[in-house]
C-alpha cells in the first residue's frame, strides 16, 4: 500500500513537472526525485517480501493494509513538507524576500 | 531494519564526488561581439556532474522517506544506539544480513535506473545536436 501510494505520487509529480513548465522553477523536480527514489527502494522491499510470502503478499490483513496506507499518506505529506521548506528557503520567485522587505 | 543505510552511504559518496568534481559546463561564458558584455552561453550537452546529481537526489530522497518509514515502525529511534536492532547481537546479525541483501539491491536498482536515464539523455542530446545544423540550413 505504501509502495502504491508513493508510486502514484511519483507519477503525478512527474506529469506536473512535464506539463507545467512554470512550476519547474518551484522545484517540483525535488518531489519527483524523492518519490521515485523511495518507490524504487520499496519495490525491492516488495520483491524480497514476495519471495518470502509468495501469493500471501497480495492478501494482507485489513489492519496491516490500513497501517500501510496511513504510512503511505504520511510519507507523501512529509515529502510535501520538505518540498515546501525548500521552496521557501530558496525562494525562487523572490516572494518571501518581497514579503519581508515590504514596508 | 536498516536497509536504507546502504543507499544513504552511496548518496554521501555521490554527493561528495559531485561537489568536488568541477562542473566544466556550468559557468561557460562568452563575450558578445556587439556589446562586449559577458553572455552566458547555454551548453549543448548537460555535464556529467549534473547527471550525477540526479543519482544523489534520487538516493537522498529515497533514503529520507525510507528513514521515516523505519521511524514509523520503531526500527530507528532518535536516541543511541539509533537502530533498535543494534542493541541485541542476534538482531544485529539479521540487520546486517538485510543490509547486505535488500540494501545492496536497492542501491543497485537505483544506480541501474540512473545509468538508463544517462544513456537515454545522451541519445536525446546527440540526436538534438545532429538535427540542429539541418534545421539552420533549412532556414
Amino acid at each position: 500500500m505504501t509502495l502504491l501510494i508513493t508510486l502514484f505520487a511519483a507519477v503525478v509529480a512527474t506529469l506536473v513537472w512535464y506539463t507545467k513548465p512554470a512550476l519547474r522553477d518551484l522545484k517540483v523536480g525535488v518531489l519527483c526525485w524523492m518519490f521515485w527514489g523511495a518507490s524504487l527502494m520499496w519495490m525491492i522491499d516488495a520483491v524480497f517480501e514476495f519471495s518470502e510470502l509468495g501469493a500471501d503478499y497480495f492478501a494482507p490483513a485489513g489492519a496491516d493494509m490500513l497501517n500501510d496506507g496511513f504510512l503511505g499518506f504520511a510519507v507523501v505529506a512529509l515529502a510535501l513538507v520538505i518540498w515546501t521548506v525548500i521552496v521557501l528557503v530558496t525562494d525562487p520567485r523572490g516572494t518571501v524576500k518581497a514579503a519581508l522587505t515590504k514596508r | 531494519m536498516a536497509c536504507f543505510l546502504v543507499p544513504t552511504a552511496e548518496a554521501i559518496v555521490t554527493t561528495v564526488i559531485a561537489k568536488t568534481a568541477k562542473d566544466e559546463k556550468k559557468d561557460y561564458t562568452d563575450v558578445s561581439i556587439e556589446t562586449g558584455a559577458e553572455v552566458q552561453e547555454k551548453p549543448a550537452k548537460m555535464s556529467f556532474v549534473r547527471k550525477l546529481r540526479w543519482l544523489s537526489n534520487m538516493l537522498w530522497g529515497g533514503a529520507v522517506l525510507l528513514c521515516f518509514e523505519h521511524l514509523w515502525h520503531g526500527e530507528v529511534v532518535p536516541f543511541p544506539p539509533f537502530l533498535t536492532a543494534a542493541s541485541d547481537p542476534a538482531d544485529t546479525a539479521v540487520m546486517l544480513h538485510e543490509m547486505s541483501t535488500v540494501g545492496v539491491c536497492m542501491a543497485i536498482l537505483i544506480t541501474a535506473v540512473w545509468v538508463g536515464m544517462v544513456i537515454v539523455s545522451n541519445v536525446i542530446e546527440n540526436r538534438a545536436e545532429k538535427e540542429a545544423p539541418a534545421v539552420s540550413q533549412e532556414v
